[in-house]
Parts: C-alpha cells; sequence; structure tokens
C-alpha cells in the first residue's frame, strides 16, 4: 500500500501536507483548482520533490533513499513524455533498460505494447509525426511495458478533446488494470474523476484529504470544492 | 534530488583551466623585473587602450548606419549579406591584414586611384592601419550586435508608431534612440576588450616605438631580446588590462554576435526618399569595405595556388592537426562545464580563458616548460592547449543555455526513466546537442586554424602553421605566394567550420 505518514512540503508561502494511504491497484481520481497542489502532490511521491516532513512508503518500505527512475514509479506529465529525436519504439524501449540495452525478445513486447495501444507498425515514426492523442498512446504503452505497480497521470491528456480524452481515459483504465498499478489520475474536470475513480482526493487549501467516494464527494461536496466547482 | 552528471570531469577542467590562466599567470609574476615600466612599457600600454578605444569607437559609430539600413530595408540578398558578415570573425586575421594591404596598401586599389588623380598617398602602417584592421574585423560583429537590438524592439511598439503617425525623426527619439543606448556601450566594450589583445594585426601594420601593442612587446621581448623578466613584466600587465576589460564588458553583458536572427514577419515601414538613397548608400559602401580586400586575396592567391611550395602543405598538415586537436578539447571542455551548469564556479571558470592573451599564456608556459622541454619541441602542443584554452569561452556560450533547455524540457522524463551516466549521455544529452556542437566544434576549429599568436613565439623556421608562414612570406615580400597559402588557410577554416556545423545540422532532429 502507498502511505504518506505525516508528508508536509513547504516553499514561501506555499504549503501542502497530507497523511493518507491507498491501496494497490485503486484507481483515484486527484482534484482540485489550479495552483493548489495537484502536481505538487505527484511531484512528491514520483521524487522530484523531497517532503520537508513525513515519510512516503510503498509496502512498508521507506521511498525516500529511491532516486525517481528507481521507484516502483511510472509518471505521465502533460508534456515532454518523448524523447523527439528517438523513435517509438526507441522510446518505448527505455522504459524496458535506460541504457538501450535490449535483449532478442524485448523488440517483440515493444510491438506488442504498440499494437495494444493502437499503434501497430508505428515503431519507426518519431513523436514529431504523430498527432497529440498518438504521442498519448505512445506514454501508455511505455507504462505498459515498464509495468511498476505505482502509475501517476499529471493531466497528461488535458490539451485533448472530450471524445479522444474519454477513448484515452479507457486506455488507462485497461493499462491499470492489465498491469494491476495502483493509478492516480490528476485533472480538473470532474466528469473525469466520476468515469475514472472510485475515489477521488481533493487537493485544497493546503492540504491533500484522504481519497473519499467519488459519487458522495461530488453529492455534497464541501466548501473548497463548491468554490471550485461554481453554481 | 536531481543528480548533476560528471562533477568530478567539470571539477578537473575547471582545474586545469585555474592552471592554465592562473598558473601561467603565477609563474610570470616570479619572474617579472622588479625594476618597474620602462618608457618604453608605458609607450605600449599608452598605444595598447589608445587604439583599442579609437578602434571600438570607429566600428560602433560606422556600424549604427549599416544596422539601421539591414533593420529597416527587405531586398535580395539581404540574409546572405547578414550571414556574411558572420564571417570576419571566423577569418584569419593575417588573411584580413594581407586583403587590406591589397586594397590600402602601398601599391593597393585605393592608392593606384588617389595617384592616377594626383592626389598624395595613403600609407597603412601605424596608428590608422591597425585601426583599419580592427574595424574591418569588429565592424560586422558591431552590425550584428545592434541589428539584433533593432531586431528586438518589438512589433507592437512600431505598430503604436506607426497607428499615432510618428516620422522617422520621432521614431528615432522614441524607440531608436533609447535602444542604441543600451546596446552600444557593451557593443564598444566587446570590441575594445577584443582589440587589446591584438597581436597580428599590430605585428604586421603597427611595430616601431610608437604603433606596439603589449602583446606585441611581450613577443619581441621574448623573440629578439630573450628579455625574460621585461616580458614577465609586460605579461602580467597584459593581463591586469584584460581583466579590468572582461569586468567592464561582464557588468554590461552583450548577447553573442552571431546567431543573430534574420527576417520577422512584419517588417518595419521603410521611409522613402533621401533616407532610402542613404541606406543604399550605406549598404553598398560596407558590403564593398567587408568584400573587397577578400575579393583581392581571391585574386592574388588563386593563380598561385596549382603550384605551392611544399613547405605550405607541410605548414597547413599542421595548422590542421592543431585545429582538430583544439576544437575537440576546446568543446569537451566546454560540454563539460557545461552540464555541470547551475554551478556559478565552474561558469565563471569557463570564463576565466577571455581575461588571459595568446601571448601571456605563452609567456607562462614558456617559462614552466623552458627547464624541461626546449621552446620548438613543445610549439604545436603549447598552441594546442593555448587555442583550447582561448577558444572554449566561446564554444561554452554556444552549448549552455542548450543545456540548460534540455534540463528544463526532459530533466524529469530522464529522471523519471533511471536514465543516467553514460546512457543519459549517448541517448539525450549528445543527440539534443548535436546541432550546437557542431557549431561549437566549428567555431573552435576555425579559430584555431587561423590564429596566429602563440606559436610566434615558440616555432623555428621549419615548425611554422600556416597562418605564420604567411606572416613569414609577407615579411619576405614573396605576397603571391601569401596570397595563395592565405587563401589555403581560408579555404581550410571555412572547410572546418563548414564541415562541423554540416555535420551537427544534418543529424539534429527537432
Amino acid at each position: 500500500m502507498l502511505k504518506l505518514d505525516g508528508v508536509r512540503w513547504s516553499e514561501g508561502d506555499f504549503t501542502l501536507s497530507a497523511d493518507w494511504q491507498a491501496n494497490p491497484g485503486e484507481q483515484i481520481a486527484v482534484i482540485g483548482p489550479s495552483g493548489a497542489g495537484k502536481s505538487t502532490l505527484l511531484s512528491l511521491i514520483a521524487g522530484f520533490l523531497a517532503p520537508s516532513a513525513g515519510r512516503i512508503t510503498w509496502q512498508g518500505r521507506d521511498l525516500a533513499p529511491l532516486a525517481p527512475g528507481d521507484r516502483p514509479i511510472s509518471i505521465l506529465f502533460q508534456d515532454q513524455n518523448l524523447f523527439p529525436h528517438l523513435t517509438l519504439a526507441q522510446n518505448l524501449g527505455l522504459g524496458l533498460s535506460p541504457n538501450l540495452r535490449l535483449h532478442p525478445n524485448d523488440a517483440a513486447r515493444i510491438d506488442t505494447a504498440l499494437t495494444r495501444v493502437g499503434l501497430a507498425d508505428l515503431g519507426r515514426r518519431k513523436p514529431g509525426q504523430l498527432s497529440g492523442g498518438q504521442q498519448g498512446r505512445a506514454a501508455l504503452a511505455r507504462a505498459l511495458l515498464r509495468a511498476r505497480p505505482i502509475l501517476l497521470l499529471d493531466e497528461p491528456f488535458a490539451a485533448l478533446g472530450p471524445a479522444l480524452k474519454a477513448e484515452m481515459l479507457t486506455l488507462v483504465r485497461e493499462v491499470a488494470l492489465a498491469t494491476g498499478a495502483l493509478t492516480l489520475l490528476v485533472t480538473h474536470d470532474p466528469n473525469d474523476a466520476r468515469q475514472f475513480a472510485r475515489r477521488t482526493i481533493l487537493v485544497d487549501a493546503g492540504r491533500a484529504a484522504p481519497p473519499q467516494d467519488t459519487a458522495s464527494l461530488f453529492a455534497n461536496p464541501p466548501q473548497g470544492l463548491r468554490d471550485y466547482l461554481g453554481p | 534530488m536531481a543528480r548533476r552528471p560528471f562533477p568530478l570531469a567539470a571539477t578537473a577542467v575547471a582545474t586545469a583551466l585555474g592552471v592554465l590562466t592562473l598558473g601561467t599567470l603565477g609563474a610570470v609574476l616570479a619572474q617579472a623585473g622588479g625594476g618597474g615600466l620602462t618608457a618604453a612599457d608605458w609607450a605600449a600600454l599608452r598605444f595598447t587602450i589608445w587604439q583599442a578605444v579609437l578602434s571600438a569607437l570607429v566600428s560602433v559609430g560606422l556600424a549604427v548606419p549599416v544596422a539601421r539600413a539591414l533593420a529597416r530595408r527587405r531586398f535580395a540578398g539581404r540574409g546572405a549579406l547578414i550571414a556574411l558578415l558572420g564571417a570576419p570573425f571566423l577569418l584569419p586575421v593575417i588573411v584580413a591584414v594581407l586583403g587590406l594591404l591589397a586594397v590600402f596598401g602601398r601599391a593597393g586599389i585605393v592608392n593606384q586611384a588617389l595617384a592616377a588623380i594626383g592626389l598624395p598617398t595613403v600609407s597603412i602602417y601605424g596608428l590608422h592601419g591597425v585601426v583599419l584592421a580592427h574595424v574591418f574585423l569588429n565592424l560586422p560583429l558591431a552590425v550584428r550586435l545592434i541589428l539584433h537590438g533593432w531586431q528586438a524592439i518589438p512589433a507592437e511598439r512600431l505598430r503604436l508608431a506607426a497607428a499615432l503617425g510618428f516620422g522617422p525623426r520621432a521614431i528615432w527619439r522614441h524607440l531608436e534612440a533609447p535602444m542604441l543606448r543600451a546596446v552600444l556601450p557593451g557593443a564598444a566594450l566587446a570590441i575594445f576588450s577584443i582589440c587589446l589583445t591584438s597581436f597580428a594585426v599590430a605585428l604586421t601594420l603597427g611595430g616601431g616605438p610608437r604603433a606596439t601593442t603589449i602583446e606585441l612587446a611581450i613577443y619581441q621581448a621574448l623573440r629578439f631580446d630573450f628579455d625574460l623578466p621585461r616580458a614577465a613584466t609586460l605579461a602580467a600587465l597584459q593581463f591586469a588590462l584584460c581583466s579590468a576589460g572582461v569586468a567592464m564588458a561582464g557588468w554590461l553583458t552583450v548577447a553573442a554576435g552571431f546567431g543573430a536572427g534574420l527576417d520577422r514577419a512584419t517588417a518595419p515601414l521603410p521611409p522613402a526618399g533621401w533616407r532610402k538613397a542613404l541606406d543604399v548608400a550605406v549598404i553598398t559602401l560596407a558590403t564593398a569595405f567587408v568584400a573587397a580586400p577578400l575579393l583581392a586575396v581571391v585574386a592574388r592567391g588563386a593563380p598561385g595556388l596549382t603550384n605551392l611550395p611544399v613547405q605550405v602543405w607541410a605548414a597547413a598538415g599542421r595548422s590542421l592537426a592543431v585545429a582538430l586537436a583544439s576544437c575537440a578539447l576546446a568543446t569537451s571542455g566546454a560540454l563539460t562545464l557545461a552540464l555541470a551548469r547551475g554551478r556559478r564556479g565552474f561558469e565563471l571558470s569557463a570564463m576565466l580563458p577571455l581575461a588571459a592573451s595568446s601571448l601571456v599564456l605563452g609567456t607562462g608556459l614558456f617559462l614552466m616548460l623552458a627547464p624541461w622541454v626546449s621552446p620548438p619541441r613543445a610549439a604545436l602542443p603549447v598552441t594546442v592547449l593555448v587555442n583550447a584554452a582561448l577558444s572554449l569561452p566561446f564554444a561554452f556560450r554556444i552549448l549552455a543555455p542548450e543545456a540548460r533547455a534540455i534540463d528544463a524540457d526532459y530533466g524529469r522524463l530522464t529522471q523519471a526513466l533511471g536514465l543516467r551516466g553514460a546512457a543519459r549521455l549517448r541517448w539525450v544529452t549528445l543527440p539534443r546537442l548535436k546541432r550546437p556542437l557542431g557549431f561549437a566544434l566549428g567555431v573552435t576549429a576555425a579559430l584555431s586554424m587561423g590564429d596566429l599568436g602563440v606559436i610566434a613565439l615558440f616555432a623555428t623556421d621549419t615548425g611554422a602553421t600556416l597562418p605564420l608562414l604567411v606572416q613569414r612570406l609577407m615579411g619576405a615580400y614573396r605576397m603571391d605566394t601569401a596570397a595563395a597559402a592565405a587563401l589555403l588557410l581560408v579555404g581550410f577554416s571555412f572547410a572546418l567550420f563548414w564541415g562541423f556545423d554540416h555535420w551537427g545540422r544534418r543529424h539534429a532532429e527537432t
């Protein structure tokens, strides 16, 4: 289980605290006003930021000494998820081996992953030759290959249209089920949360609240969420 | 969290640069005579500062109308002309001098024209010759710096000026003059600093008690008088002068002179009438001033290219080897320091060689090595080292912003995938940096190929590099051979630059 034990982070006036846990394989949405600290929360878990206090553990193991790449985590950012100078196959290969020393059967695994996200036969293309949706699919295919037990998504589909975004969320769910990963999805759209996650973390007023039931959260929103959602 | 790559390697490079610049200075100071400065030394100091001031003022003064004309006119070949203005930065100084002699020399085009209409001829030697050569070499740099300033005036501001019905005079007062007040001091100081270390120009066009720079005086003290303490005193003086110049220039930072933009979507509405005629005249004159000496070298040198003496080819081979070795050293050193960015010390150490000069480094190394190796044997390795150190700041300035951009754009992705060390270098850093790496290799190779500095101090008759050989041929009045060798030198310099730059562009992926 992922446990945030009295975690605090502060920089200048900005603070964020979190004290909760989440179960393996669960799908959780992270919602809140912009600037509240949704990305900060993911950066703390991924290891790009170090908490000023508290501990983050996975299955009882403290993550603090681990560099981002060594954590049991895959992460998708808002953009720049692929290296533009490498082919799709190479970008996926980096998920298997950071120095791209691949086994003979790795090529087949890469092809399978590409096929699975609907990018069959595009392994030799470079990201610049793909649409935004296809780039998102390629990044998900890499997460599929890495098969880490935690998958963090920092609004990677914010720039896509509604239909495409719904399609991608379905794909995320497939990837999460296939890898059995605990998935945290940052979004500013309540519909994403309803569609994707049974439980939701509300980030507001310097605090990332414990995950609570998505339906009842939106049925009876606290003041902060009410202000964010509007009338 | 973010682990910096290669802090150890960067420390090694920084240490090497420290030894090269400050260590040689230490060796120089230990030798410096206690006798203080002689009258000749004071004259050299005065001349060095005075010619640098004049060169900077004339270059910048002439550059303003040229830059304004280029900024507000659009014509076929404008892009090519701006690119051509980048060329003198890479042009071997000795070739520039040869070209200027062909145009402004005793038997040059200008004097022949003057004589034909019965006017007295002009001499290119002495102060005005030195200033002329410096203006030729630095006017293009000044134009590019100032043009950059013009292009940095936001299009919205010009649109607003047009909407308010500003005439050229009002645009000058409200937009152009404030921009120039911000840009000119930096441009002038940059050129002033460059001219402080002038050696090849002073060696060929200056000389004598009234036109000797400190750099030239160091050379004469070592090479002809074997007066080590005096050379050391002069070297210490030169170092102090350069440091002051760099400190002042750093205080008024300007953007790098190469790589300025060309066109932008909306050209400002150019004024017509006599101002248009003036712009045409200014652009024509500036082009002729930059192109004529180069064309003169080509015209004079081309016939001799087919039967160059064997010593020219041998010198060319030496120069090529020096250029390749020192561009590899300078660029890899600069890359190492650029990747260790974020630590102010490394950036400072990359800029340290700007305060040094070829002859000061040479004198220091001469003093350090003399007990162990004979100077002629050390000539080429020392030249490689000095050229690499002196061109490293340029390579660093080319690479550092791009290295920073990789970190900003792909730093987190690289970390998230666990890419580090050699894998990070191979799959992320080098491919992303290929374009600036090619450019940096090209610039440093061309600079080193054309350099005429420390080699003059060390080389014997048989160990000369190509620029030194050109200078010696000129000194022996074998002008046709000198021009042919100079043409070969230019060819090599630009081929090196073009080759590396092309390599970087060809493989660069967006």
